[in-house]
C-alpha cells in the first residue's frame, strides 16, 4: 500500500511533559482512519504537529509521493500542500458571510495579488453552492456564520474543507455537540470525502467511530497503543485498562 | 439538513444575476463622494477668490488639511479596522511624505531666488556656485552648506514625487517584512511600530540628519514659480486633497469588498484559522501595511504644503496615537467612520486647542480648555471604546435600520440540540 502521510518516532514535550512520546503513524491515499483516545492523551497535540503548528522535538514527519518534510514548513504551506485541518472547537468566521467563508476556503490562487483581483466566475459560485447544499446550509448561504447552531458551524468548517480539496483532512471531534441526526449526516460527509482522500478522525464517542467503519488508532499518552478494526481495538486488554475500562 | 441534488444548485448559479457593479454593492461609497463632492464645492463658492468670501484662506486650509488627516486615517482603518494591527506608527509615514515633497518646494523656490540675486551680477554664475548658493541657503540654520545624500533627489520634480511613496512604503516594507516574519502581534508590534516612530523623529531632530534638524522645513506654502496668492493656492490644494481623499477612499473601498477583504477581515479575527486555510498571512499583512503607508505618505504630502511647515516635532509618537483614537472615535471596520473621526475629532480638537472655545469658571476652578481638552479625548477615547465600539459610525446602522447580528459568545441559536460555545469547548 502506498503511504500519503508517515508520521516516523516523532515526541514532543510542553515545559518537560511528554504530550506526543515517539509517535509512529502512516495513512494511505484514500483512507478513513479514527484516531481515539482518553482525554489528554495527545490527539489534538498529533494534528498540531502534521499541521505545522507545533514543531517536534525529534522525528520525521513525511508527505506524498514526493517523501517530501513537512517540518520545515509553514503552516500555510502545508495546507497548500493539501492537509485540511477541521479544528476542535468550530473556528469560522463569525463575522463573515456562510458564503464568502465557503469562497475563502475554495481551492484558488493564495497570494496576496491573486486575490485581490480575483472575482468569483460563476463556475466558483456554482462550487459554493453545491458545497453548501452537501452541508445543508445552501438556505443559509447569506447569512452570517455567527448566527449559526453549533452543529451547522461544524459543518460549515467540515463544507469549507472540502471547499480546500485536499488529499489529507484532518478532523477533530466533528460531531462534538451534535444531535443524533446531526452525526448520521456528519458520517455520510466524512465516509463520502474518504472515498477520494485520506481523512483522519478524532472522536471520542465509541457509537459516531463504530458508524465511521474504518480502522481504528488507539492513542494513549502520546504513543499508539492499538491499531486495527475497532472490535478488534476493543478487545486488547491494554485498551480496556486505559480507556474503555473507565 | 437535506442532501440536494448539485445539478439543481448549479442551475441556480446561472440564473443568479452576475456581480452587480462595485459602487451598486457599496452604497456608502457613492454617498460619501457625494458628500465630499459638495462639500469641495461649498467650500470654493464661500472662500474669497473663487466665491462670496465668508471662509476665510486660512479656514480654507484648515478644511484641506482636515481632508489630508481624513484620508491618513482611512489607511489606518485598513490597517487596523479590517486588518487588525494596531499600528502606531502611520503617522510617521504620513510625516515622511511631507519631508519628501518639503524638499523639493524648499528646493526649487531657493533655487529661484538664489538665480534672480545671481543674476544682477556682472558675471553669470556657474551651476556649481548656484548649488552652492542654494545649499547655504537652506542649510544655513544649521551651520552647514552642503548638500546631504538625501537631497540627491530634490532638483528633480518628478523623482522627488516617486520618493513620496518610496520613502515611506520601502520603511513600511523593511520594517513589515521583519515584525511580521518574526510574527509580531498585538501590544507587541504597536509598540515597535511606536519605537520606529520614536527612532524617526529623534533621527530627524539631530541638525546632521540633513533635513534641518528641528527647524524641519519651511515656507512650504509657496509654490516655486506661481505668482499666484495664498487665497487662491488654499483652494488649489483643498481640491487637491479632496481628490486623493476620493482616490484613496474608492481604492479602500475596492480593496475591502471582494475576496482580499474576507481574508483580512479573516485575519482580523482569527488569525491562526487563516494560515490553515493556505493563506501566507505575513503576506497579506506585508502588503497591507505597505500599501497603507503609501496612503499616508501621500496624504502627509498634500497636508504639510498647506500647514505650511514640517519639522520633527510632527512624527512624535503621540500623533500616530491620536490617530488610532480618531479611527476609534469614528468606529474602525468602516471607511466612512474614519473620515468621521478623523474631520470631527480634529476639527473640534483644532478649535479647542486654538484658544476660541470659552473657558468655563467653575468658580473655585477655572477650566481652560488648552490644558483640558486632551483630558476630554482620552475620556471620550475611553467611553467610546467602553460603550460604544462601533463609534460614531455606529450611528449610522440606527439610522438605516440595518440589523448587523453580532453573536459573539451569545446563545448560538434556536435549533434543537445545539450547544452553548462553553460546552463545545470541552
Ligand atoms: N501548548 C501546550 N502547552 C502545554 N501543554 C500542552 C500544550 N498542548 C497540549 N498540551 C498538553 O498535552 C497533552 C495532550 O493534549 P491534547 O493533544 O490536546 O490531547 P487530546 O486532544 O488527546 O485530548 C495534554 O496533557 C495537554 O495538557
Ligand atoms: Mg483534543
Amino acid at each position: 500500500m502506498s503511504t500519503l502521510l508517515e508520521v516516523s518516532g516523532v515526541s514532543v514535550s510542553f515545559d518537560g511533559f511528554k504530550a506526543i512520546n515517539n509517535l509512529s503513524f502512516r495513512i494511505g491515499p484514500a483512507e478513513l482512519r479514527a484516531i481515539i483516545g482518553p482525554n489528554g492523551a495527545g490527539k489534538t497535540t498529533f494534528m498540531d504537529i502534521v499541521t505545522g503548528k507545533t514543531r517536534p522535538d525529534e522525528g520525521r514527519v513525511i508527505w506524498g509521493e514526493r517523501s517530501v518534510s513537512l517540518l520545515r514548513m509553514s503552516e500555510s504551506r502545508i495546507a497548500q500542500e493539501g492537509i485540511g485541518r477541521k479544528f476542535q472547537r468550530p473556528t469560522v468566521f463569525e463575522d463573515q458571510s456562510v458564503h464568502d467563508n465557503l469562497l475563502m476556503a475554495l481551492k484558488k490562487p493564495r497570494g496576496p495579488f491573486a486575490v485581490l483581483f480575483y472575482r468569483p466566475e460563476s463556475p466558483d459560485e456554482a462550487r459554493v453552492e453545491e458545497l453548501a447544499a452537501e452541508i445543508g446550509l445552501e438556505a443559509a448561504l447569506p447569512r452570517k456564520a455567527g448566527e449559526l447552531s453549533h452543529g451547522q458551524k461544524q459543518w460549515l468548517e467540515i463544507g469549507m474543507l472540502l471547499a480546500q480539496e485536499p488529499k489529507l483532512l484532518l478532523v477533530d471531534e466533528p460531531a462534538a455537540g451534535m444531535t443524533l441526526s446531526e452525526r448520521e449526516h456528519t458520517t455520510d460527509i466524512l465516509r463520502r470525502a474518504a472515498e477520494t482522500r485520506a481523512v483522519v478522525v478524532v472522536e471520542h464517542d465509541m457509537e459516531f467511530v463504530r458508524r465511521l467503519d474504518c480502522k481504528v488508532t488507539v492513542l494513549h499518552e502520546g504513543s499508539v497503543l492499538a491499531e486495527g478494526t475497532l472490535d478488534h481495538v476493543t478487545q486488547n486488554r491494554q485498551v480496556i485498562d486505559v480507556y474503555l475500562g473507565r | 439538513m437535506s442532501v440536494s441534488d448539485p445539478q439543481a444548485g448549479f442551475a441556480q448559479a446561472i440564473t443568479r444575476p452576475r456581480h452587480r457593479p462595485f459602487i451598486l454593492r457599496n452604497p456608502s461609497v457613492g454617498v460619501f463622494l457625494i458628500c465630499l463632492a459638495l462639500f469641495t464645492l461649498g467650500v470654493t463658492v464661500l472662500s474669497e477668490d473663487y466665491g462670496l468670501g465668508l471662509i476665510s484662506t486660512s479656514f480654507v486650509k484648515t478644511l484641506g488639511k482636515t481632508l489630508c488627516l481624513c484620508l491618513v486615517a482611512i489607511a489606518m482603518d485598513l490597517v487596523w479596522g479590517y486588518c487588525g494591527i494596531l499600528s502606531l506608527g502611520h503617522f510617521a509615514f504620513f510625516g515622511l511624505g511631507g519631508y519628501m515633497i518639503g524638499m523639493w518646494l524648499m528646493y526649487a523656490r531657493t533655487e529661484l531666488i538664489v538665480a534672480a540675486s545671481m543674476a544682477e551680477a556682472p558675471i553669470p554664475p556657474t551651476p556649481a556656485e548656484i548649488t552652492d548658493a542654494i545649499g547655504s541657503q537652506i542649510f544655513g540654520v544649521v551651520g552647514a552648506s552642503d548638500f546631504p545624500v538625501v537631497w540627491m533627489f530634490a532638483d528633480s520634480f518628478v523623482l522627488q514625487m516617486l520618493l513620496i511613496l518610496a520613502v515611506p512604503g520601502l520603511l513600511a516594507l523593511i520594517f513589515g517584512w521583519l515584525a511580521f516574519r518574526s510574527r509580531v502581534t498585538g501590544v507587541y508590534l504597536s509598540i515597535l511600530t511606536q519605537a520606529m516612530t520614536l527612532a524617526l523623529s529623534l533621527y530627524l531632530f539631530q541638525n546632521d540628519s540633513g533635513l534641518r534638524g528641528n527647524n524641519g522645513l519651511s515656507g512650504l506654502q509657496n509654490l516655486p514659480g506661481v505668482q499666484a496668492p495664498q487665497s487662491l493656492v488654499s483652494i488649489w490644494f483643498l481640491w487637491g486633497s479632496a481628490l486623493a481623499l476620493a482616490l484613496g477612499y474608492l481604492l479602500v473601498a475596492w480593496v475591502v469588498s471582494g475576496k482580499f477583504g474576507s481574508v483580512i477581515r479573516g485575519i482580523r479575527d482569527d488569525e491562526a484559522r487563516v494560515r490553515f486555510l493556505g493563506y501566507s498571512v505575513e503576506g497579506y499583512k506585508l502588503f497591507v501595511f505597505t500599501l497603507t503607508a503609501v496612503i499616508a505618505g501621500i496624504a502627509g504630502a498634500l497636508y504639510y504644503p498647506q500647514a505650511g511647515i514640517i519639522n520633527p516635532a510632527e512624527i512624535a509618537p503621540i500623533a500616530s496615537i491620536y490617530l488610532a483614537v480618531w479611527v476609534a472615535i469614528g468606529g474602525r471596520g468602516r471607511i466612512y467612520g474614519a473620515v468621521i473621526g478623523a474631520a470631527f475629532v480634529s476639527l473640534v480638537s483644532t478649535w479647542f486647542t486654538g484658544g476660541q472655545a470659552p473657558s468655563v469658571d467653575l468658580g473655585f476652578y477655572r477650566i481652560d480648555w488648552v490644558d483640558w481638552w486632551l483630558v476630554v479625548l482620552g475620556l471620550a477615547f475611553v467611553l467610546v471604546t467602553l460603550f460604544a465600539p462601533k463609534g460614531i459610525g455606529g450611528l449610522v446602522d440606527l439610522l438605516t435600520w440595518r440589523r448587523h447580528p453580532d453573536r459573539h459568545g451569545a446563545d448560538l441559536g434556536p435549533d434543537q440540540g445545539s450547544l452553548r460555545e462553553e460546552e463545545a469547548e470541552t
